[in-house]
C-alpha cells in the first residue's frame, strides 16, 4: 500500500503555545487511519494544520509526494482532500441539495446528478429531505450532510473531525456503519474522534495523542485491548 | 356567552374593542381632549369621542376580519417567523413573469405621461434601486456589512464630475469608466479586509467611507472642496439637451421641437431604467450561478467554505467589486441628474439609508429591494411636511420591522437544485 499523507515532525504553535510537538505519521491507501485524544489534545488542529489553518511550524505535510504545508486551503481541497469539519459546519439556510451542491466546488458540476444519486442511496435520510433547510434537521442527519457534502468532491482521502460529536449512541452507531460502507468502496478515511471505542473498531490502524504528542500507534485492535489505553478513554474496565 | 357566527366569536372582538377603546382614551384624552386656554382650559370631550370611536370602530373590524378565513390565512402568512430562505422546487415558475413585463412597459410609457417633478422622484427612487442592489450584494448575500457604500457612489459621481471637467470624458465614456473605478476601490478596500467580520468590518468600512467623503471635502485643487463640480448631462449620439449649445446642435432644434427642460429628464430616466433592468438580470442570474452561491455560503459558513476548497479572497473580492461598480454607476447618473455635485451628498447618512435599504427589502432579496428604495426614497418626497420627522418616522420603520418582518419585506426564494441543461446524465 502506498502512503496517501504523510506527517513528518510537524510543529504548531499558537503565539507562544505550542500545540503539536513533532507529529509524524502517515495514512495509507485504502485503510481507515484514525487518531484518538482527549480534549485540547491536538487533533482538530492537526486535521486544520492540514489546510493550512493554522500554518505549522516546522516539518512536512506529504501528500501524494508533495509538502502541501505551505499551499493554500482550496488548493488542497482542490486535489481529492475532503474534509468533515468539526461541529459539521453545514450552511444553515441552504437545503440540503444546496448544500450538496457546495460539496462539488472543488471538481466542478460535471458528476454532480450521479454523485447526489449516489448520495442518496448512501444517506436515504437526505433524500427524504432534499428540498428542506439544512438547520432544520437533527444533529445525525447533518452530519450526514456533513459527510455527504465532503464526499461530493470526488476525494482521495476523506478526514473526519469527531463525527460523534454531540449525537445520541444510536445515532454514532449509525455514522459509523455509514462510514464502514464508504471504506468498503476503497475510500481512504483519517478518522479524528474522542469516542475511542467506535473508532478504534472501525480503524486499521491508530494513533493516540496526548497533549500535542503521539503517544501510542498500533493496529485498532492493539490499541483496543492496550491497557494504557483502556485506562484513559475506555472507562479502566 | 360567546356568539358563534360562521365560527366569528364576536364576544372576542368585543373585548379586543373595549380594550383598544380604553387604550385610545388613555392616549388621546389628555392630549387631545385638554386645550389650554391662557390660565384656563377647555374640555374637548366631543373629539376624544370622535378619537377613540374611529379606533374602536377600527378595532372591532380588524378582529372580525381577523378571525375570518381569508384573515386567518392572511394573518398565518404574515406570521411565518421561520427565518431563512425559502427553496422552490425547480420547475417552480414564479407569478413575477407576468408582472415583469407589465412593469417593463409601464415604465418605458411612463417619463412621456408623468409629470417633470414625478420623473425627477422616480429617478431619484431608480438611483437608490442601484445603490440597494450593489450593497445587496455585498450585505445581503455575501454578509459583509459594510457602512462605507456611499464612498463608491462618490466615486462614481465625482468621476463623471471630474472626468469632465479635466479629461473632456462625457457620459457615456465614464459611465464604464466609473464602474470600473469604483470597482477598482472596491478592491482596494476589500484586500486589507479579507480577514475581518461583523463589527470590525463595519467600522473599516464606515473609516472608508469617510475618508472618501473627507478627500473631496479637502483636497480643494483637485475636487474644489465643499464648492463641488458641475457634471455634464449624457447626449443622444452627439445631440445634447441644453437650450444652446456651443458645438452641434441641441436635441430640440435637430427634431424640430420647442425647448423643454423636461427631455433631459425623460432621457437620462430611459437610460437609467435600462441600466437598472440590466443590473437586474445580471444580478438575476449571478444568483444562480456559483459564484452566487459562493456569496451565500460565505454568509453562512466562511470556515466551512474554505474546507470546501472555495476561495474566500476571490469570492469577497468579487462581491464587493461587483457590490462596489454598481455604486460607481448609481453614482454617475446621480451626478448627471444634479448636475452638480459637492461632498456634502455623501455623508454617511447615506450609508445609513441604503443600509435601510436592503435590511427593509430583505437581505439578498431583489424585489424587496427595489420596492424599498422606491418606499424610502418616494415617502419623504410625499410627505414633504413632515420633513423634520423623516429620520423619526425610518426609525419607527426600522424597528416595527425588526419585530414583525425581520426578513425584511420580501422573503428570499431560491429555485431549488436543477442540473443544468447539457450536462451529461
Amino acid at each position: 500500500m502506498t502512503t496517501l499523507l504523510e506527517f513528518k515532525d510537524v510543529d504548531v504553535h499558537y503565539g507562544p503555545i505550542q500545540a503539536l510537538k513533532k507529529v509524524s505519521l502517515d495514512v495509507k491507501e485504502g485503510e481507515i487511519a484514525t487518531m484518538i485524544g482527549s480534549n485540547g489534545a491536538g487533533k482538530s488542529t492537526l486535521l486544520m494544520s492540514i489546510f493550512g489553518q493554522p500554518r505549522i511550524s516546522s516539518g512536512q505535510i506529504i501528500y501524494r509526494g508533495e509538502d502541501i504545508s505551505q499551499k493554500s486551503a482550496h488548493y488542497v481541497a482542490s486535489n481529492g482532500l475532503a474534509q468533515s469539519p468539526e461541529g459539521r459546519r453545514i450552511f444553515p439556510g441552504m437545503s440540503v441539495e444546496e448544500n450538496l451542491l457546495m460539496g462539488t466546488i472543488p471538481i466542478g458540476m460535471e458528476h454532480c446528478d450521479e454523485d447526489m444519486q449516489r448520495m442518496f442511496e448512501l444517506f436515504p435520510r437526505l433524500k427524504e429531505r432534499r428540498n428542506q433547510r439544512a438547520s432544520t434537521m437533527s444533529g445525525g442527519e447533518q452530519q450526514m450532510l456533513a459527510i455527504a457534502r465532503a464526499l461530493m468532491s470526488r476525494p482521495k482521502l476523506l478526514l473526519l473531525d469527531e463525527p460523534s460529536l454531540g449525537l445520541a449512541p444510536i445515532i454514532v452507531k449509525q455514522i459509523f456503519k455509514i462510514l464502514e460502507d464508504v471504506a468498503s468502496t476503497g475510500m481512504t478515511i483519517f478518522l479524528v474522534e474522542q469516542n475511542a471505542n467506535h473508532a478504534l473498531k472501525l480503524a486499521d490502524r491508530g494513533y493516540v495523542m496526548v497533549n500535542g504528542e503521539i503517544r501510542l500507534t498500533g493496529t485498532g485492535e492493539e490499541l483496543l485491548v492496550n491497557p494504557e489505553v483502556r485506562e484513559a478513554y475506555l472507562g479502566g474496565h | 356567552m360567546s356568539q358563534q357566527t360562521n365560527g366569528i366569536s364576536i364576544a372576542a372582538a368585543v373585548k379586543d374593542t373595549i380594550i383598544a377603546g380604553l387604550l385610545a382614551l388613555i392616549v388621546f384624552g389628555p392630549v387631545v381632549g385638554v386645550l389650554l386656554d391662557g390660565y384656563e382650559f377647555n374640555l374637548r370631550a366631543g373629539d376624544v369621542a370622535s378619537i377613540v370611536a374611529v379606533v374602536m370602530a377600527g378595532r372591532f373590524a380588524l378582529s372580525v376580519f381577523s378571525q375570518t378565513e381569508f384573515g386567518k390565512a392572511f394573518l398565518y402568512r404574515q406570521s411565518t417567523k421561520d427565518d431563512g430562505v425559502v427553496v422552490t422546487a425547480p420547475d417552480y415558475k414564479s407569478k413575477m413573469r407576468f408582472i415583469i413585463p407589465l412593469v417593463i412597459v409601464i415604465g418605458l410609457i411612463a417619463p412621456f405621461i408623468a409629470s417633470k417633478y414625478v420623473l425627477t422622484i422616480v429617478i431619484l427612487g431608480l438611483i437608490y434601486v442601484l445603490l440597494g442592489l450593489g450593497l445587496n450584494i455585498v450585505v445581503g448575500l455575501a454578509g459583509l456589512l459594510d457602512l462605507g457604500f456611499v464612498g463608491f457612489y462618490a466615486i462614481g459621481a465625482y468621476g463623471l464630475a471630474l472626468g469632465y471637467e479635466n479629461l473632456g470624458l462625457g457620459f457615456w465614456s465614464m459611465l464604464p469608466l466609473a464602474a470600473i473605478m469604483a470597482a477598482i476601490s472596491g478592491a482596494i478596500l476589500g484586500f486589507p479586509v479579507l480577514r475581518m467580520h461583523g463589527d470590525y468590518l463595519a467600522i473599516v468600512t464606515l473609516g472608508f467611507g469617510e475618508i472618501i467623503r473627507l478627500v473631496l471635502t479637502n483636497w480643494t485643487e483637485f475636487t474644489h472642496g465643499p464648492n463641488g463640480v458641475s457634471a455634464p448631462l449624457p447626449t443622444l449620439f452627439g445631440l445634447e439637451f441644453k437650450r444652446r449649445s456651443k458645438e452641434g446642435t441641441p436635441f430640440h432644434e435637430f427634431f424640430g421641437l420647442p425647448y423643454d427642460s423636461a427631455y433631459k429628464y425623460i432621457f437620462i430616466y430611459l437610460i437609467l431604467f435600462l441600466v437598472v433592468l440590466a443590473v437586474l438580470y445580471v444580478k438575476h442570474r449571478l444568483t444562480r450561478m456559483p459564484i452566487g452561491r459562493a456569496w451565500e455560503a460565505l454568509r453562512e459558513d466562511e470556515i466551512a467554505c474554505r474546507s470546501l476548497g472555495l476561495n474566500h479572497v476571490l469570492v469577497k473580492l468579487s462581491a464587493f467589486m461587483l457590490g462596489a461598480s454598481t455604486g460607481g454607476l448609481a453614482g454617475v447618473f446621480f451626478a448627471t441628474y444634479q448636475g452638480f455635485v459637492n461632498p456634502s451628498s455623501f455623508t454617511f447618512f447615506e450609508s445609513a439609508l441604503i443600509l435601510a435599504i436592503v435590511v427593509l427589502g430583505g437581505m439578498g432579496s431583489t424585489v424587496g429591494v427595489v420596492i424599498a428604495a422606491f418606499v424610502l426614497t418616494v415617502l419623504p418626497e410625499m410627505l414633504r411636511e413632515f420633513a423634520d420627522y423623516r429620520v423619526l418616522m425610518f426609525g419607527i420603520l426600522m424597528v416595527v420591522m425588526m419585530i414583525w418582518k425581520p426578513r425584511g419585506l420580501v422573503r428570499v426564494t431560491r429555485t431549488g437544485f436543477a442540473t443544468r441543461k447539457g450536462t451529461v446524465k
